[in-house]
Parts: structure tokens; sequence; C-alpha cells
């Protein structure tokens, strides 16, 4: 029996899949893959508490951040490929122009 | 009619003082000394028309311009009173106002501050006429500082001259002389201001008619702690002892201020206070028995000093200390219709006294050692007739101003079986004559000693001799008024008359007085009037030394108080000021700072460690949020 206990679980560890991602990577496309998983992974949460509660708000939210996603996905591989073009690299430590 | 007058009286200096200082910053100009002066004799002549309207009705009048304090249980209105007494102030005031702003458009004809000096002058007239005017404590108490103001701006109006030894000029400098003045009369200032807290506290007003009305109510200790209190103001701006260095060390300012503030006017303010608060006074004979002796001891005590000083215009300024022992002595003794009188006359011949001098400097390229002029009579003969004038009456030779005001007050120390105060005050009216014959003689007769400093004397400009004479005058004259001046004034004060046995031997007692002040002038010609001959022996006696150093007062208080003040200020200063109270603020700034610069190497610019920075931000935000729903 798969409980909502082992949904928040797979949810978790895809989380913090994403964020280690997020830390660890050097790589702005890396980055937005990890994105992508942090932001699935909370999809995951959000449907199985709708179905845990009955309550469809939940469901309605994920496809609302799939949505979401999807516009930031294209407006944001728009700007790497700008970025790309201009620096000739993605790598986060090639890019740091901005010492305090 | 006659408010419009009051009003005319009180703001034409005013009015007279802002015009001038619209052109303070600019070149001399010689109408603001023509419109200056006529606006302050308009204000004399409302004063003059004021004072025989209340000699023809016997009323004051009393003028309310508009609420000035109000808050809480305090109400204080900006009330002016004109009664005998202050209009017998204000007539003095303008009367002699208007005689040095015009000798002030001869004397400082070549100063390029001459439109500031106008302003200052008016403004000064201005405090004065609202000290005397105000019919409150309060009014009177803004009018004191006023005047305590324009003093200080008066005497340091030559500001830029340099600090020089004690031995060079014993006043220092101009601004360390204004500074001095300052100084002192804020110590006295702040007596007053307790015995205007004690009267406001126990009356719970400050309008003279409510709180003399209420005096009766108040317990011993209350009264005597008011009377107290109030002295101590009046004995910083009359400059009584021990708060008197002040007054020769003022001298430093041009002579018309000397004339005008430091012998005329300001420094009688002190001696006003006491007449107008009589009632309390009366009250406390213990602090007005005090006052009596107080006077009568700096009377003495000037007066000695005066005798070998070398300085024309210190000379005056003693001679100024002492007359105003005489005033407080006659006021503490009771007789405060005497004091007014007294006032009255001295403001006439003292400022006659000094704006001659201010001629003799004027002739003498500022010299003011009369060890060195002599012999002056041919070149100035209106000044010496000036002076002279004013020198007999300040001697009190009979029929001149001094010997019906002098005598009058010797008489009421008589009169009150206080013989040690008559005697102290016989002797000094000697000495008084002596040490203002010897100046005269020095300055006017004998050999012309000043011919080897290369000084060539010239007589005054006509117009300003013309001005002084009403003064000349009225030094020659105004004891024939005792008699109606009295009946005047006794509407207000309380009438103060002799008693049987003094009023036989009256005579007597003048004889005796007249002797000492004969006496004085016949010591003064003998030693003095052929020429200056310096005796050894004399200048070597160790009285002389401390009587030409001021019984070294001065230098005590350097000492004493000043040095050590400064010192402990420096320790304050480096010790507390900078290791604690700066350290403190500059620790918090430094902190700030340096904490900002440490934080600063967190923008690497590099996107990866802001978001390890935003995780663990974010973590921490979340522990917190953990621990709170806990707890």
């Amino acid at each position: 029996m798969i409980t909502l206990t082992h949904y928040l679980v797979v949810s978790a560890i895809l989380f913090s899949i994403g964020l280690m991602g997020v830390l660890r990577r050097r790589n702005l496309l890396m980055l937005f893959f990890s994105t992508e998983i942090m932001l699935n992974s909370v999809n995951i949460a959000f449907a199985a508490f709708s179905n845990a509660y009955g309550d469809l708000t939940g469901q309605m939210f994920a496809f609302f951040i799939i949505a979401i996603a999807a516009s930031e996905v294209a407006v944001g591989l728009g700007l790497l490929i700008l970025l790309y073009k201009k620096f000739g690299s993605l790598d986060l430590d090639d890019l740091a122009n901005m010492r305090g | 009619m006659m408010e419009n007058l009051v009003f005319v009286a009180l703001f034409a200096p005013l009015v007279s003082s802002l015009f001038s200082a619209l052109f303070a910053m600019t070149p001399k100009k010689s109408f603001v000394g023509m419109v200056a002066s006529s606006l302050i004799f308009i204000s004399f002549a409302s004063s003059a028309i004021l004072a025989s309207h209340i000699a023809q009705t016997g009323h004051g009048i009393h003028v309310h311009l508009m609420d000035w304090i109000s808050a809480g249980d305090i109400s204080i209105p900006f009330g002016f009173m004109v009664d005998q007494v202050s209009v017998t102030m204000m007539v003095v005031v303008t009367l002699v106002s208007t005689v040095v702003h015009i000798y002030s458009m001869g004397y400082m004809d070549h100063d390029k501050s001459y439109n500031r000096f106008f302003s200052y002058l008016s403004a000064f007239v201005f405090s004065m006429m609202i000290l005397v005017m105000s019919d409150n404590f309060a009014g009177l108490f803004i009018g004191w500082e006023g005047v305590g103001v324009c003093s200080w701006l008066l005497i340091g109006f030559w500001y830029h001259k340099k600090d020089v030894s004690r031995e060079e000029n014993p006043s220092i400098s101009p601004s360390w002389a204004a500074n001095e003045a300052f100084i002192m009369n804020r110590i006295a200032d702040l007596g007053m201001l307790v015995g205007l807290f004690v009267i406001y506290w126990n009356t719970g007003s400050l309008q003279y008619e409510h709180v003399f009305a209420t005096l009766p109510e108040l317990s011993g200790s209350v009264l005597n702690t008011a009377a107290i209190a109030l002295f101590i103001g009046a004995m910083g701006k009359s400059a009584q002892f021990p708060l008197h260095t002040w007054l020769t060390d003022a001298m430093e300012g041009p002579t018309p201020v000397s004339a005008l503030i430091h012998a005329a006017t300001m420094v009688t303010a002190g001696v006003f206070l006491v007449i107008r608060a009589n009632p309390l006074f009366a009250m406390t004979p213990e602090v007005s028995y005090f006052i009596a002796s107080l006077g009568t001891f700096v009377a003495f005590f000037a007066a000695s000093m005066a005798l070998v000083n070398r300085d024309l215009k210190r000379i005056i300024a003693f001679s100024t200390l002492s007359q105003l022992g005489y005033m407080f002595a006659a006021a503490g003794l009771g007789a405060y219709w005497i004091a007014l009188f007294h006032l009255a006359a001295h403001a006439f011949f003292k400022a006659l006294l000094f704006l001659g001098a201010g001629n003799v400097m004027h002739a003498m390229d500022d010299e003011l050692d009369i060890f060195k002029m002599g012999g002056l009579k041919k070149a100035m003969k209106w000044t010496y007739i000036y002076m002279g004038l004013a020198s007999l009456a300040l001697a009190g030779i009979p029929f001149f101003a001094g010997y019906f005001s002098k005598d009058a007050i010797i008489e009421t120390a008589w009169n009150e079986g206080t013989t040690i105060l008559w005697f102290i005050l016989v002797v000094t009216a000697g000495m008084t004559a002596f040490y203002s014959f010897r100046q005269v003689f020095l300055t006017f007769e004998g050999d012309k000693r000043y011919e080897k400093l290369g000084i060539h004397p010239h007589e005054m400009y006509k117009y300003v001799l013309v001005a002084m004479s009403p003064l000349a005058v009225l030094a020659v004259i105004a004891g024939f008024f005792q008699g109606s001046f009295e009946h005047f004034v006794t509407h207000l004060l309380p009438e103060y008359h002799m008693s049987e046995d003094t009023h036989h031997i009256a005579w007597f007692l003048g004889l005796i007085v007249l002797v000492f002040a004969v006496g004085g002038i016949a010591l003064a010609y003998k030693k003095y009037y052929k020429g200056l001959v310096r005796d050894d022996r004399i200048e070597r006696f160790p009285g002389y030394k401390l009587l030409i150093n001021q019984y070294y007062i001065p230098v005590l208080y350097e000492k004493c108080i000043t040095k050590p003040y400064a010192e402990l200020s420096s320790f304050f200063w480096n010790q507390i000021d900078m290791k604690l109270v700066d350290a403190i603020v500059d620790g918090i700034a430094s902190f700030i700072y340096s904490s900002g610069d440490k934080t600063r190497k967190m923008q690497t610019g590099n996107l990866s460690n802001y978001l390890n920075w935003m995780a663990m931000g974010a973590t921490a935000l979340l522990v917190v949020a953990a621990f709170s729903a806990l707890v």
C-alpha cells in the first residue's frame, strides 16, 4: 500500500537532489535542470496532498506550477543562449564579473 | 494718547537699532548716526512728556501689549508700566543715550564699523527700556539679559585686538574683557533666576502688583531667600564685590559705551531692581542691612583702588563702582528715593566725566595713562571745564548735583544710627574728592608731559561739545530739584524722613563731609597741580602695590578659579570626553564600518555562492520557524 508518506519521501528526495544540484553544479544549464527537479518534487507533494485530503486545489496548483515552469524555461533558455553567445561559456565561475 | 507715547518711547530705539543694522556690513554712512540719534531723541521726548503727565496726574500708565507666555497655570503678559520710578529711569536713560549717540557720531568718526556701533548702542537702549518699563519680573529679566548681551557686544566691539599679558594691559584684550563681563553676569543671573523661581513658586505670579500684594502672607525664610537671590543678581549687574572685576575691564569698550552702559545706565540696573522690589527688601531687614554694609564696603574699597590708578578710564570706572556702593547703602538703609535720586544725578555727571575722558583719549591718540598727560587745559578748554564740573559734582562740592544726593545718603547712614557705615562713607567722600581732582590736575594742569611722546592734542568737534552741554548743566543744577523729585517719587516709593535729632545737626554733618571733600581736593591740588612728582618711597610701599594691583583680586581669581577650571576642563576633555564619550560613539561607528567591510567579501559575483548563501538563509529560517512552532 502506497501512502501519503511514501509520496512525500519521494518528493523530499527529489527536492534534495534538485537542491544539491543548485548548490554544487557550476553550469547554468544544469542549474536550470535542478530547479526543474525541485519544482516537480513540489508538484508531487501537491498532488499527493490533494489526493489524501480529497481537495482539488492542490492539483490545480500543480498545473499552475507546470505552466509557469514552462514559460520560465522558455524565457530562461533564451537568456542562456544570449549569455553563451556573449561569454562563450555557461560556467558560473567564468561569469562572475561583479566581485564586491 | 499716552499709551501711544509709551510705545513710541519703547520702540523708537528698536527701530533705530534695526535701521542701523541694515547698514552694519557697509562702510560708514553719516546719516545712520543722525537717524539713530534722532530716534533716541524721540524716545527721550516721549519719556519727558510721560514724566510731566505723571507728575500732573499722579497716576502711572499701565499698558498691556499682548499675552506672551500662557501655559498651564503660568500666564505672563507683555505688559508695560510707566510710573514714577520707571519714568525717572526712562528719562535718565534716554537723555544720556541721546547725548551719547550724538557724541558717538564724533567719537566713532574714523571707525570702520560706525554703523554697527549705532545698531548695538540702540539695541542696548531698547533692552534697558524693557528692563525698566516691564510690569513683571519676567520682562525685567528679558531686558536684564538683553543689556547683558549688548554690553558684551560693545565691550568686545574692537574684537580684533590681540590678547596681551596682564602687565601690559590689565584687561588683556577687548574680547577677553567682554567674556569676563558676560561670565561674571551669568553667575549672578543664576541667583536672579533662583529668586524669580522662589517668587513664582510662592506667590504664583511674576506681576509686580500681585507679588507685592502677596508678600505679607509669606514666611520669613522664603522672603529672605528671595531677597538674597535677587540681590545676588543685582550684585552682578551692578558689579558689587566679589563680582566687581568685570567693570574696570569693561573699559576696553569704546568710551561712549563706558559712559552710557558702564557708568550711567546698565550698571544701575541692580540698584533699580532693589528700588523696584522695595516692598520685598523692606520686609527683610537683615538682607537690607547686608546690602547697606556691602554697598558701604564697596564704596570704600573701590575708592581706595582709584587713589593710585594711572588709567584715566579705570579711575572713573572705580569711581562708578564706589558710587554704586553709595546707592546700595541708601537702598539698604530704606532710603529708596534717595538711592534713585543719587542714581539719576550720578548718571549725569558720570556720563559727562566719561565723555570728557573720551575727548582726552581722542586728543591723545588713545593714550590713557594720566602720568603721560598734563597741561592739556590750553588745548582742550571746554573738556577741562566739563570734566572739572563733573568732578566737582562727584566730589560733592556744595550746590552741585552730587552734593545733594551724596550728602543725603551720608545723612541717612547717620540717621539710621549706623555710625560705622556713616564714618566709612564720610572718609570715602574725601577719597572721592582726592582721586577725582588728582585725575583732573594730572590731565589738564602742570607740565606738558605728552610733548615727549610727540602728540599734538586738539579739542573735540564743536557739535560734540554742544551735545555734552545738557549733561554739564544737569551736573550743576540737578541737585536743586531734590524737593520736587522727592515729592514726585514718594507717590510710589516709601517716604524717608530724617529724625528730629538728625535734622538739627544736619548742617554739622554736612560740614564734616564738606571738610573731607575740600580736604581731598586740597591734597590733590598740593600734590599734583604743579605737575607730577613721583615719590619712590610711596610707590615701593606695600599698600601702594596692593592698591595698584587691585588687591591682587584679578590675579587671585585667575590663579584660584580660572586656571584650575581650565585644567579641570582639559582633564574632562582628555580623560572623560575623549576616552569615554567619544570612544563609545566612535566605537559604534567603527564597528558598523568594519562589519560592513568584512561582509563585503560575500559579494563574490559568483551566482553559485549566492545560491549557497540563500540556501543557508532559508535553512536558518526553517530552523527558527520549527523551533517557534515547538515552543
